[in-house]
């Protein structure tokens, strides 16, 4: 099949948990990659090597391990700074997870400040979004007395962007989206959405969670209006750790918000009266760190670099259209999103008639093939479709056709198992 | 394979499940409730119809997978005209059984078509779907004695 990653078995073999079995011998067809990727060999030992060697809390330490950890926690800031293409590696700051950079940005937006947020202010996001890219906004719209407004989708799960001059107007001050849908698995116009968003100042963040594993980000080769003033994701979905996100924000911007949680090393000199900050990335990050989760996520990104992400997303793309194929085989199935694989990500959700997602995910469990069942956090897109949960495949770069044969021929024995015909 | 499905996926379940008993909302009721699964959508409303102590009438509408609907179809065979006391009983028993693990002998004589859901108790990603209508009836019923109690002490201080 063209476009697969050469010597596809050969990457598989990185990944240590792909050669399990189930209990009953079967192997082991994961296509949650949309939930979490799995781990290769490298991110693993880059860990463990860390936790063996190196362990120390970092920028405080005066010793030889702390130095180190010192080095090898920003080091892992390097790695994800060249690997979006940021201009500078004070940029990206690490945070809990993709949803905890979210509401970083929702937070602080409420504040006091060049950016803030008021009444008679819009918030524009989007129907399809993850539950974490509207939730925290509609918590700043609510706090602040702003307008919470969205773009809809269409059948085809593609935005109607004839609402483009009704929502971003004057009074826009920000406009968030997902890159990638999690549950539709379209791709959304980045550059145009953000070029319109800024004629008006309004400022953009994205939700790149979906994207990062699957497209190649280039923030230093997109024209400066197009390019957002915001990216998120998590690390759990580039083939590294969980308890790491990363957000990218740009510099003149993050300078511009208030501080989010305050604590140790964001800070420069405190007195019982009041504290000044440190500059960036340490403003936004209180505490201790995740240290070692920066290791890992530097191996991860280093590990997608070096298969090269336009190869991963030809990948992603040639399993997707050849999972479009083999799903529209299956009676009474009908995919929630476009179609046409060059839309879209890897994520497939759709319907099965007559029988629940959940029973679904039951029956292909116990032929080995995992994949997800219920809304995705993304009700209001469910609840377009009329339904309350989907069935969701997600393959990632280590996804085969066999896989996807799996799929489709227990999807086949769900129908039977069920008596649907 | 198809025998660990068959353990959980009973005849008795998917018989409930293609041919749900009592659904459908009524009247009269006095408590009506809206619970749902947070981790996979699906939901349930339910109405109680408590009197002189008896469960005169459960009535439902509900969404989701066919654990949690067959679950709900023969909760209402089982508590439709029993005191309230006796059906909270069963309710309890029910609770036990899923709570069990797998490793609960459950009682015919009191749980009926519910032994069917023994098979359940093993897969734990499933218990909660079996435990949504149940869960809805339990908040019903008790809301449907508070405003009983509330309107007769009301009738007591007139």
């Amino acid at each position: 099949m063209e476009g697969l990653l050469p010597d596809l078995e050969v990457v598989r073999k990185d990944f240590p948990i792909l050669s399990r079995t189930t209990p009953d011998g079967r192997p082991l067809v994961y296509l949650d990659s949309a939930n979490t990727s799995q781990k290769p060999q490298v991110v693993i030992d880059a860990m463990v090597d860390h936790l063996e060697r190196h362990n120390a809390n970092v920028a405080r330490a005066m010793h030889l391990l702390g130095a180190e950890a010192t080095e090898a926690f920003e080091g892992g800031r390097d790695k994800v700074a060249s690997f979006i293409g940021a201009s500078e590696r004070d940029e990206v700051i690490f945070t809990k997870n993709a949803s905890e950079a979210l509401n970083l940005v929702a937070n602080t937006l409420a504040l006091p400040g060049p950016r803030q947020v008021g009444p008679g202010d819009v918030v524009v996001t989007t129907e399809m979004e993850h539950h974490s890219n509207i939730v925290p906004w509609q918590m700043l719209t609510q706090r602040t007395g702003a307008d919470l407004r969205w773009f809809t989708f269409d059948d085809q799960g593609l935005l109607d962007l004839s609402q483009v001059d009704e929502l971003i107007t004057e009074r826009t001050k920000v406009v968030t989206f997902t890159w990638v849908s999690n549950m539709l698995g379209t791709i959304n116009p980045v550059a145009e959405l953000t070029r319109r968003a800024h004629e008006v100042g309004a400022i953009v963040v994205v939700d790149a969670s979906q994207a990062a594993p699957q497209l190649p980000i280039d923030l230093a080769a997109m024209a400066p209006e197009e390019r957002p003033d915001v990216v998120v994701f998590t690390g759990h979905k580039v083939v590294g750790p969980t308890g790491i996100g990363v957000l990218w924000g740009r510099r003149e911007l993050l300078e511009e918000l208030p501080p989010f949680l305050g604590g140790g090393e964001m800070i420069e000199t405190v007195t019982m009266e009041r504290s000044t900050y440190a500059g960036l990335p340490h403003k936004f990050e209180a505490g201790t760190p995740p240290i070692v989760e920066s290791v890992g996520l530097g191996a991860a990104v280093d590990y997608l670099a070096a298969l090269d992400m336009e190869a991963v997303h030809r990948h992603e793309q040639a399993i997707t259209a050849y999972a479009l194929d083999g799903l529209s085989g299956v009676p009474g199935l009908k995919v929630l999103g476009p179609l046409d694989a060059r839309l879209r990500g890897g994520a497939i959700s759709f319907e099965l008639d007559g029988v629940h997602p959940h029973d679904v995910a039951q029956v292909l469990d116990v032929r080995g093939v995992a994949v997800r069942a219920g809304h995705h956090c993304a009700r209001p897109a469910h609840a377009k479709f009329g339904v309350q949960s989907s069935t969701r495949m997600s393959s990632y770069l280590y996804t085969t056709p066999a896989e996807i044969d799996a799929l489709v021929e227990a999807l086949h024995y769900t129908r039977s198992y069920f008596k649907v015909d | 394979m198809s025998a660990e499905l068959d353990s959980l996926y009973q005849e008795i379940i998917l018989d409930h499940y293609k041919n749900p008993h009592h659904k459908g909302l009524r009247d009269p009721f006095e408590a009506e409730v809206h619970h749902v699964n947070p981790t996979c959508g699906d939901e349930v409303t339910l109405r109680v119809h408590v009197a002189d102590g008896v469960v005169a009438d459960v009535s439902y509408d509900a969404v989701g997978c066919s654990i949690s609907q067959a679950s709900t179809s023969v909760m209402t065979d089982l508590v439709i005209g029993k005191p309230v006391e006796e059906a909270m009983s069963i309710h309890e028993e029910f609770l036990t059984l899923m709570q069990g693990k797998g490793n609960v002998e459950p009682d015919e004589e009191v749980l009926e078509d519910g032994i069917a859901f023994s098979g359940v108790a093993k897969f734990p990603a499933r218990v909660k779907c079996a435990l949504l209508g149940w869960m809805a009836w339990k908040d019903a019923t008790g809301q449907s004695l508070d405003s009983q109690s509330i309107s007769s002490q009301g009738g007591t201080d007139d």
